[in-house]
């Protein structure tokens, strides 16, 4: 692992995981091991891609990351903080603070606007609505391009509509890291390039660190690295063979 | 940067005095509207139930207390009723004052007794900061005859102006006046329909021990009590106390508190420093307490499982709804909204709900559900018949 971490100066790196693994029903007869043992360093600014075979353990590792899910062993740090002695108000915070989220599925919430969306994590945080909350959030769908939007109800917008209203609200909290669990797996060619490019766009510009679940070897082969998650083992992106990643 | 994106007055925001909680509760509520339509009729349904409940026990104990009150005063002083002492020795064979065993007890004769210093006691008892009014009273059994009828009646020799306090005549007088001098008397309904007499009209009260009065009947009342109707009257106070040959004596003292239901420990209080025999209404109608302490018990243990049942409701449907929504909370935990946050915003809403039904449920239904019971059971009119079943 020291080798890993030489690689990089200390205050670039915005993740890093050390030994981490993740089993469930720990200590009953049934108990099963996820991942085993993942080393993981990004620096910021990378956009980095996560490929694998479906049930290879990536979304327990993107919920690990996330800190949505705690690693049954191992130590996991977002920048620069370690994680996994925090209590679950401090995990919230590092989490809102450093973290932002895309999913493929229900990433909105139905009963606000487009524009509400993304003033949600700065709301939470601020506790009362305020104009700048509102500007920032009017700036953010801007510059996903959707300014003409921002007013209609959130189930009223197409699939890439969403996935981009979702991306401006990851983007309101300015994070260092943002995590994208299979973002374009569900949005025709189109629409998943346009929102493919709409991340690195925002990667590039911002310095944000990307970890980008994908099953799209295309958009995996784009990305500044990749890593194959291969039953709970990460493989060099060296290894990665396109026809195993479908 | 678009211009139009900056434009803040074209933005459409959320209200700025809203918490967090409050507007993700309210959307939420406002998102599954019908759900909470049916929520909020289900919580104003159990509420209307327990304020219905309520009012209708509230109004058959006041009702019924008001009916027991209106012929009796709070608190009733009068002497102790005579008891035997023990024969106790005075020969050299048993100790000298032990008492002697075997001995035949026989109860004694209660005569009419007065209130020793009645005035004095009059006074100590009017200066109670709880007491309403004091009013002294000659009582006694009497015949009343005319012409060749004689019935039997209770002789109540009251002050007009202090008793009349204590016992509102006023709406139970059907005619006459209830002004009282020393040949007046007020009568029953019953009694004046037995004897044929009306106002105006001379009876003979006479006594037991031979003395005998001619009054006139200045008033005739109705206490809606057949009994009380045919055997109660009332004269001046020094008209009884001469038929009754206690002149300037009184034998009972009453009184009105400002607390009915601290009636009882006035009259210890009373009873403790004046050494006169005090009973409340409450001991004197102990089995009336009893039955509206059961009755009291039964509402509040059906209130207390509506109520149970209420807020289980509004608890499953909260679950449910927890459940229903576990992706929207997925999204608000990802988005880092800490779990206070998130449960306060489902209290929130089950607080909201509960606060909707109780307002619509206490201001619409309890009103409609009265209408009901009064359409429905005629309450009113029944407990009206009673009484008029009572007087038949």
């Amino acid at each position: 692992m020291d080798k890993l971490e030489a690689k990089h100066n200390t205050n670039d790196v915005v993740l890093k995981m050390q030994n981490v693994r993740k089993s469930f029903n720990t200590g009953l007869p049934n108990e099963v091991e996820i991942l085993h043992g993942i080393d993981l360093i990004l620096k910021r600014g990378e956009f980095c891609a996560v490929v694998g075979p479906s049930g290879s353990g990536k979304s327990t590792l993107l919920n690990i990351v996330g800190l949505l899910d705690r690693p049954t062993e191992g130590s996991l740090s977002i920048c620069g903080e370690e994680t996994t002695r925090m209590d679950d108000h401090a995990l919230t915070r590092v989490r809102g603070h450093n973290i932002g989220f895309v999913f493929q599925f229900h990433n909105l919430l139905s009963a606000f606007s487009a524009l509400e969306n993304v003033m949600m994590p700065l709301l939470g945080e601020a506790e009362f609505p305020n104009k700048e909350m509102t500007e920032r959030a009017a700036m953010l769908l801007d510059s996903v391009g959707l300014t003409p939007w921002r007013d209609q109800p959130a189930y009223q917008l197409s699939g890439g509509q969403q996935q981009r209203v979702a991306l401006a609200r990851a983007l309101a909290m300015n994070p260092a890291l943002l995590l994208a669990d299979e973002p374009t797996g569900n949005l025709d060619t189109k629409s998943a390039d346009a929102v493919f490019e709409l991340l690195r766009k925002v990667s590039r510009e911002q310095g944000m660190t990307v970890l980008f679940v994908t099953h799209d070897p295309s958009l995996a082969a784009r990305c500044d690295k990749t890593i194959k998650v291969v039953d709970g083992k990460v493989v060099d992106d060296k290894e990665v063979d396109d026809k195993v990643v479908s | 940067m678009s211009e139009k994106a900056l434009e803040a007055s074209e933005l459409k925001t959320l209200p700025s005095w809203q918490p967090f909680e409050w507007i993700v509760a309210l959307r939420f509520l406002g998102e599954g509207r019908t759900q909470t339509a049916f929520i909020i009729s289900g919580v104003a349904l159990g509420v209307a139930v327990i304020v219905f409940m309520s009012a209708l026990m509230a109004g058959l104990q006041s009702n019924i207390t008001k009916s027991v009150l209106s012929g009796q005063a709070h608190i009733q002083l009068q002497p102790a009723k005579e008891t035997v002492r023990p024969l106790r020795s005075s020969n050299s064979t048993l100790a000298v004052g032990a008492v002697v065993e075997g001995a035949i007890i026989q109860t004694p004769l209660q005569r009419i007794d007065s209130i020793d210093q009645w005035q004095s006691i009059m006074v100590q008892i009017s200066e109670i900061p709880d007491v309403l009014v004091v009013s002294p009273a000659a009582k006694g059994s009497a015949l009343v005859v005319r012409g060749n009828t004689s019935q039997a009646i209770s002789i109540n020799g009251v002050k007009p102006d202090l008793y009349f306090q204590i016992i509102d005549m006023t709406d139970k007088m059907v005619s006459g006046t209830m002004d009282l001098t020393g040949s007046d008397i007020l009568i029953g309904i019953e009694l004046a329909s037995d004897l044929g007499v009306s106002l105006g009209d001379k009876i003979r009260v006479t006594m037991a021990t031979g003395a005998d009065n001619t009054l006139t009947i200045t008033g005739i009342f109705d206490f809606g009590n057949k009994t009380a109707n045919s055997q109660t009257t009332y004269v001046a106070l020094r008209t009884a106390q001469s038929l009754l040959g206690m002149v300037g004596s009184v034998s009972v003292l009453d009184v009105n508190v400002k607390d009915i239901y601290a009636a009882e420990t006035i009259a210890q209080r009373i009873e403790a420093s004046t050494g006169v025999q005090a009973d409340s209404w409450i001991k004197n109608n102990a089995q009336l307490f009893t039955s509206l302490g059961a009755q009291q018990s039964s509402n509040t243990v059906i209130r207390l499982f509506v109520a149970l049942s209420v807020a289980l409701g509004i608890a499953s449907v909260l679950v449910v709804s927890v459940v229903q929504k576990s992706r929207e909370i997925g999204i608000l935990r990802a988005m880092g909204i800490t779990r206070g946050q998130i449960l306060r915003t489902f209290l929130l809403q089950g607080g909201l709900l509960g606060l909707c039904g109780s307002i619509i449920g206490t201001a619409r239904w309890a009103v409609g559900f009265v209408r009901f019971y009064y359409w429905f059971c005629d309450g009113r009119g029944w407990i009206i018949d009673l009484d008029a079943n009572a007087n038949r």
